[in-house]
């Protein structure tokens, strides 16, 4: 906890229910990757989220953005010659709540109660990564989500993502596998699906 | 190191069908085998069984119909283990550890099976050595487990109080088992035997399969061991020494060594009673002589209405013991009464191989066998009755070996040989029988349950493999292992002598290294090793 100023802060929760929790990014465009594991604290708390969904719209719904590039060469001179856009929008992104931290113990299931709005949302490290995907009893909570992207999006990106702070990404993408094998005994299509998705 | 030796969990079973075992996903089916060891550990007790049989699962039947791309490596290691598995079938026999009994008498018989998801383990060398025991004055060992370095030991003493069997087709090593068996109760002395030996082979050297010589009974323990042979010209021609020549006078051969022959001799019923008649006429000591010299002419017809036997009988009875007549090792009369003399060597504890040279054919063989061993059991029936009636020493335990036993111990005639006899009183007068034998389901079923031990090559009739496995609990797991062995070196011990069946891969013989190991230390002790060394070159 100490190192939470170093950790690299990502938005501020703006809207939370006790399965999700919605974030506004402080700077356009700089939301995590689709199934990146993020969290938020509401102490003694920490709540880990996967990131399931990201948009960008106008700030005022009533006012949507119109086309501007007709007279600009390129895109970024869009932005230079009209830098006010950089504040009329703003970027979101949901989270799934698959777990959290209580009193330093790890749980893999849903917090009792809800983040809070302006909480601070980070984006979690390899080391925090790692310790969560000790366990994949998140795939679950995962599988069993209705969500405006397919499962199987979702949890092979999250895979995806996970692998990466993994020193040996094969081992650990097997296990997983395994995991979802057992968890999708019943359904092939999905498995083999996902199973596609996250090799190599 | 117990991490690797990890196989799977319990899913399933009963005690009587053995229970199924999940393999985990680091575990290969490909590196099963059926008749290895393993441990389970249940909550309470350890079980120690066998695999007994290998098995693939899905978990879906669509994997089966549309089957994943395997050749993917990163898809095929997902799957293994998970969505596809192997399961392995094992019969728990005993329970080595964890209760009260097992740790004051060792190893039970298992009554219960492990609870679910027991994890399965590969026994352990302790675990294999706890059960099968370690060498010492009773234990020989008689080869190692698949696949471990453990040694498998017999319990000789136990083994000679009951008869027991050698099986297999030809060639998977019947001669040699015997001779590691025999060779096994001579270091030990739990008993003294009687070879009958069809094809001289365990006298004094024979050749194994390659070609190669190998050392037979004599040459290892010359001191303990007498060849007596029937032919003594092959004998000689073979550079044997031998101690006695057998002979055979007419009048030593009963008429029911003679109801034995039927078969061999082609007799027919009425010949059979004939020779009972004849007997009674002329008297049990010269009835073949008397018989063979009847002339063709008025007095033998007349004394033929007498007996009332029918010409043709007798022509059928004269052809057969004409083939007896031919016999050379038979004569009207003996000086020297063989029967007396085999009993002198076994009194002093000196084991006798019989030879018999060029006399192989199975009348000779079964001639011999027969009347010896009648005549021997009846002396060992009367000395062991003295014994327990005048509470002195019992006679030496003895042990006949004979070959091609069905001709003996067939349905038609096991009721009335001595060998049937002897299986079937089994221990009572301390002789018991060595059965080898190629046709298991020749031999009466009978006689079959009462063989203790069963030492099983391949066999691969299935009329066989049954009449070998009845009685036995949990046959059909043990035929799925027997038809499964090597045609070489491999065996399936079982019965009285091991707590478990168990198979082994058998020990080696027949280099100097292996001949050191079966010379007890008094014998080669008294030469420098070097001598020894020399020796065997």
């Amino acid at each position: 906890m100490k190192n939470m100023a170093e950790m690299q802060r990502v938005g501020e929760v703006i809207e939370a229910s006790t399965t999700e929790f919605v974030a506004q990014c402080y700077e356009l465009y700089q939301s995590p990757p689709l199934g990146s594991l993020v969290k938020t604290r509401d102490l003694p708390m920490e709540l880990y989220g996967i990131v399931y969904n990201a948009t960008t719209t106008s700030l005022d719904p009533g006012r949507r953005p119109i086309a501007r590039g007709k007279d600009e060469a390129t895109e970024e001179e869009i932005y230079r010659s009209s830098p006010q856009l950089l504040k009329l929008l703003r970027s979101e992104f949901g989270a799934l709540v698959v777990g959290h931290k209580d009193n330093g113990k790890l749980r893999h299931y849903l917090p009792p109660r809800p983040a809070r709005i302006h909480s601070f949302v980070y984006q979690c490290t390899p080391d925090e990564i790692r310790e969560f995907s000790q366990s994949f009893d998140f795939l679950n909570i995962l599988l069993n989500a209705h969500l405006p992207v397919s499962t199987e999006e979702l949890i092979s990106a999250c895979i995806r993502q996970m692998s990466q702070a993994y020193e040996d990404r094969h081992a650990f993408l097997v296990a997983v596998g395994k995991e979802l094998a057992i968890l999708l005994g019943g359904n092939l299509n999905q498995l083999k699906a996902i199973l596609g998705r996250i090799k190599g | 190191m117990t991490e690797n030796r990890r196989l799977g969990i319990v899913v399933s079973g009963s005690l009587t069908k053995g229970v199924e075992v999940k393999l985990n996903s680091s575990a290969s089916v490909e590196d099963m085998a059926v008749g290895r060891f393993v441990t389970i550990e249940g909550q309470k007790r350890r079980f120690f069984g066998m695999i007994t049989d290998i098995s693939l699962g899905v978990i879906d039947q669509k994997l089966t119909i549309t089957p994943p791309d395997t050749s993917d490596p990163f898809i095929a290691e997902v799957l293994a283990g998970t969505s596809t598995y192997g399961t392995i079938h094992v019969l728990p026999t005993l329970t080595i550890g964890g209760d009260v009994a097992t740790m004051i008498e060792g190893p039970q018989s298992v009554k219960t099976v492990p609870s679910h998801f027991s994890v399965v383990n590969l026994a352990s060398q302790q675990d294999v050595e706890l059960v099968f025991g370690s060498e010492d004055e009773k234990k020989f060992y008689i080869g190692t487990p698949l696949d471990m370095e453990t040694k498998v030991c017999l319990d000789l003493t136990e083994l000679v109080k009951r008869s027991n069997g050698i099986f297999g087709k030809s060639g998977t090593g019947k001669t040699f088992l015997t001779r590691l068996l025999l060779i096994g109760m001579l270091q030990k002395g739990t008993a003294v035997n009687l070879v009958f030996d069809m094809h001289s082979e365990y006298g004094w050297e024979s050749r194994s399969e390659e070609g190669r010589k190998v050392k037979a009974l004599k040459q290892l323990f010359p001191s303990k061991v007498a060849v007596f042979t029937l032919d003594e010209e092959s004998s000689r021609r073979r550079r044997v020494s031998t101690d006695f020549v057998v002979r055979i006078g007419y009048d030593e051969i009963e008429p029911e060594d003679i109801v034995l022959l039927r078969q061999t001799l082609n007799l027919t019923d009425a010949s059979v009673q004939a020779v009972y008649q004849l007997a009674r006429e002329f008297g049990y000591k010269r009835w073949i002589e008397a018989t063979l010299a009847l002339e063709d002419g008025e007095e033998t017809r007349e004394l033929l209405t007498k007996l009332n036997i029918h010409e043709s009988t007798y022509g059928n009875l004269r052809r057969g013991l004409e083939t007896i007549r031919r016999l050379p090792f038979l004569e009207s009369h003996t000086p020297d009464n063989p029967v007396k003399r085999i009993l002198e060597y076994l009194d002093r504890g000196i084991n006798i191989v019989l030879e018999f040279g060029r006399y192989t054919d199975i009348t000779a063989y079964i001639l011999v066998a027969n009347l010896l061993s009648r005549r021997i059991h009846a002396q060992y029936q009367e000395r062991m009755e003295r014994a327990i009636g005048e509470d002195i020493a019992q006679p030496r335990p003895l042990v006949i070996t004979i070959e091609e036993a069905h001709k003996f111990l067939n349905p038609d005639v096991a009721s009335q040989t001595i060998f049937g006899t002897i299986a079937r009183e089994m221990r009572k007068y301390n002789v018991t029988l060595l059965v080898i034998d190629q046709r298991p389901s020749g031999i009466d079923s009978e006689v079959m349950s009462q063989i203790g031990t069963k030492i099983t090559c391949l066999l691969d009739n299935d009329r066989d493999i049954d009449s070998v496995l009845t009685g036995v609990p949990n046959k059909s797991e043990l035929k799925s292992v027997l038809s499964k062995l090597e045609s070489r070196q491999q065996a399936l011990i079982f019965g009285h002598a091991v707590p478990m069946p168990v198979v082994v891969r058998t020990r080696e013989y027949g280099s100097a290294e292996s001949y050191k190991d079966f010379i007890p230390s008094e014998e080669a002790g008294k030469p420098a090793e070097k001598d020894i060394e020399e020796l065997w070159e």
